[in-house]
């Protein structure tokens, strides 16, 4: 089982980083280049005397060593994300559940919603110079809403009883109720349409991402013979 | 012991030993999002900064 674990978590993990680096210099990396002339004071927001700052990007070139170090990283992360998913998914194994490509998929949108999704709407993934409250406190509510909504899923999908769901629900709903740290004032250069796009691109990405880890850990799941 | 009890005494061997392969592969993606995605020193946080924005991470 070893062999297995580790064969689907490094060959899911690395091909989806790898695409997710791809999906990260097409669609996220103009806008976050773009941010960081409002952050560096290259552009202004409501420059030119209040009659507002040119929307249309520049083409900022590459970057080969920010750009490799991109790369290494997003296959790191993903490969993260991989080795969590792969334990959910052998641990359901273990419990006698079929696990498929197509099973996958649903596993990759789970680990979408519980590492993606749940943390971005207390904590929309932010641009370059955004407001923010202390980072140490921002990302123990990111770990907390992470556990909390994996458990919940978890119940959701396993549970078998009405209180089981009743606490699944709870355990989604708490961290919103507790709600993300939130910076006292808003100081961000950057204009809230370009944060709002660049926010918009990063969930989208990540859910495209996660169907691929998904789909590609309950390929190589099946795939592998269990040892 | 019976052939009965010796399968149950393998199984149940069996799947501690699942359990803790579980276990380890949840700690690795554990380790690997909190030293790619969370650490804040700086070299790393330099390195993996548009990664960590691109997924949301809290970065700065």
């Amino acid at each position: 089982m070893l062999t297995r674990v580790i064969t689907t978590a490094l060959f899911a993990g690395f091909i989806t980083g790898i695409i997710a680096a791809i999906l990260q210099f097409a669609l996220i990396q103009p806008l976050l280049l773009h941010a960081e002339l409002f952050e560096n004071g290259t552009l202004t927001h409501f420059g030119d005397a209040g009659a507002g700052t040119t929307g249309h990007m520049v083409w900022l070139g590459l970057d080969p060593q920010r750009d490799l170090l991109s790369i290494l990283f997003s296959a790191i992360i993903y490969t993260g994300y991989s080795f969590l998913l792969v334990a959910g998914i052998s641990l359901a194994a273990e419990q006698g559940h079929h696990i498929s490509p197509r099973s996958g998929l649903i596993w990759g949108f789970a680990g979408f919603i519980a590492l993606h999704l749940a943390p971005a709407m207390g904590l929309p993934p932010e641009l370059p110079g955004a407001g923010a409250a202390d980072v140490a406190a921002r990302q123990v509510w990111w770990f907390g809403t992470v556990a909390a909504t994996a458990l919940g899923l978890w119940l959701i999908a396993f549970g078998k009883s009405p209180i089981t769901w009743a606490i699944a629900v709870l355990a989604l709903a708490i961290p919103h109720i507790i709600g993300a740290p939130h910076p006292d004032l808003f100081t961000g250069p950057v204009p809230p349409e370009l944060a709002a796009h660049f926010s918009a691109r990063a969930i989208g990405v990540g859910l495209v991402c996660w169907s691929i880890l998904g789909l590609l850990a309950g390929y190589f799941w099946s795939k592998e013979a269990d040892s | 012991m019976n052939t009965q009890a010796k399968v149950a005494v393998q199984t149940q061997t069996k799947t501690s030993t699942n359990m803790m392969v579980i276990a380890f592969a949840a700690f690795v993606g554990l380790g690997m999002i909190t030293i790619a995605g969370h650490l804040q020193a700086a070299a790393l946080h330099d390195a993996a900064h548009d990664v960590r924005h691109a997924t949301g991470f809290p970065c700065h």
